[in-house]
């Protein structure tokens, strides 16, 4: 119950870190939607492309959250101290989800619905957007639930680097030895977590297409 | 009776492998030539792998053709944008290929859609379009193709094909992946719908018997040529060897 006299009496400065972790996410998942669909549908056009792009992303994802912000915090316009390197760093984590599953799903639609729609005279933008979009869109929100649920969590090391967030929390927790400040940033962290796990697991199973 | 398809000299040689061999493979379709009128059916023949899905693919342009012409009632394919040409085109398909996520009903107007053609229109042609086929569209209308049996999955393929009313009608072994009881049924019904379109059509099929019931003229392919092309009383008595192969295998 301390955790709660805790925001009682901070409670201004925990909703400012809770909407700073809320905004870090959805900015940096809104950007990496932007970017890893269309990416994603360009390579199932250009099969070529999809060994370096997944690569790549694949990277990204690999290397260790914290030595990650390490090595952006020094390069120019991208990096520095605060929020800016944070959501790139971010972004860079939820490309690979999102750019993978895109591509799974849009390359895994039936051949014969795809031949049937190019046989009845679809353009490949109708083909895209009537057909191939729609039936893999379960499998494209399943990426971008991936990518929130993970960009939650790595947020909070975001406070390392000075962007804020309920990572302030833990880390100055942490420095202090103060159980209930670890429990005032490690618990809004983690119900925030399921909550986008749970909501975006909704709209998957509302929006999704179910496989027959 | 005016032409629906004119098909001449057709043919198909995939592209070099690219790896820098000269050595180009052996054409999959090679010199076909026939037509096909208005109201009249030719059957296309032959065993697994002998062009007969090629040259169906080759008069939509899902394949482009390396040699010869093709006419779809009168205009040349090639000069015509492909999606318009496929427009024209009704295609049906073993697999049937209707969208999973769409109604039977949107499955149906679907290429009226895309033409452009006025809603109500479009609702009335789909109504039109499922009774033709045996199909009651206030009780399936509304289904998704999963709720419907596999004959009903074909009928509406064939619904869907017809719905932009195409002077042609493409259909690649349509009723292959149905149950023998349900395959003779839609053979009864396709008879019968034949003489009432008035449509040119082309019907890919391995199946003898089913080509002789169906087509107005037989086109047998071999090993990418047309090795005859007759009625089905011609093709009976033809001494084509391959022909005889075909008539033996039937019984």
């Amino acid at each position: 119950m301390s955790v709660l006299a805790f925001y009682a009496r901070n409670s201004q400065e925990a909703l400012g870190l809770v909407w700073q972790h809320v905004s870090l996410v959805a900015i940096s998942t809104g950007a990496a939607i932007l970017i890893g669909v269309p990416l994603g549908i360009a390579l199932t056009r250009r099969p070529a492309w999809r060994g370096p792009v997944l690569g790549l992303a694949n990277v990204f994802q690999t290397v260790p959250s914290l030595a990650l912000f390490g090595f952006l915090i020094p390069l120019p316009f991208l990096g520095g101290i605060g929020a800016r390197t944070a959501i790139v760093a971010l972004v860079l984590y939820a490309l690979l989800p999102i750019v993978r599953n895109t591509y799974t799903g849009i390359a895994g639609v039936d051949p014969a619905v795809r031949e049937a729609g190019r046989g009845m005279g679809m353009t490949d933008g109708q083909l895209l957007w009537l057909v191939e979009v729609p039936l893999s869109l379960g499998v494209i929100l399943a990426g971008v639930r991936v990518a929130t649920v993970v960009g939650v969590g790595t947020a909070t090391i975001a406070a390392a680097i000075g962007a804020g967030g309920l990572g302030v929390y833990i880390f100055r927790g942490v420095a202090t030895v103060d159980n209930t400040l670890i429990l005032a940033g490690a618990l809004p962290a983690a119900l925030m977590a399921i909550a986008a796990d749970g909501l975006l697991g909704l709209a998957e199973r509302r929006l999704a297409w179910r496989r027959t | 009776m005016t032409t629906a398809l004119e098909v001449s000299g057709l043919g198909y040689t995939l592209p070099g492998s690219g790896n820098g061999q000269s050595e180009q493979g052996r054409p999959l379709v090679e010199d076909v030539s026939f037509t096909v009128g208005t109201g009249e059916t030719l059957v296309l023949l032959g065993r697994s792998g002998s062009g007969k899905t090629t040259t169906l693919k080759l008069v939509n342009r899902l394949l482009e053709p390396t040699a010869g012409e093709v006419r779809v009632a009168g205009e040349r394919a090639a000069d015509l944008p492909v999606t318009r040409l496929r427009r024209r085109i009704g295609y049906v398909i073993q697999e049937v290929g209707l969208f999973p996520h769409f109604t039977v009903e949107r499955n149906v107007g679907l290429v009226p859609g895309l033409e452009g053609w006025p809603p109500a229109r479009v609702a009335t042609r789909v109504r039109e379009m499922l009774a033709l086929v045996g199909l009651d569209a206030d009780t399936f209308g509304a289904r998704y193709p999963h709720e419907l049996s596999g004959g009903q999955r074909q009928r509406v393929g064939v619904a869907r094909a017809l719905a932009a009313d195409p002077p042609l009608l493409l259909l690649d072994e349509p009723f292959g992946a149905l149950d023998p009881i349900t395959r003779v049924e839609l053979q009864r019904e396709f008879r019968a719908l034949e003489g009432r379109l008035g449509k040119g059509m082309v019907f890919v099929t391995h199946d003898v018997r089913e080509g002789l019931l169906l087509g107005t003229r037989i086109g047998l392919m071999h090993q990418g040529r047309l090795a005859f092309l007759g009625t089905p009383d011609e093709f009976r008595r033809s001494d084509n060897p391959e022909c005889r192969a075909f008539m033996e295998a039937a019984g």
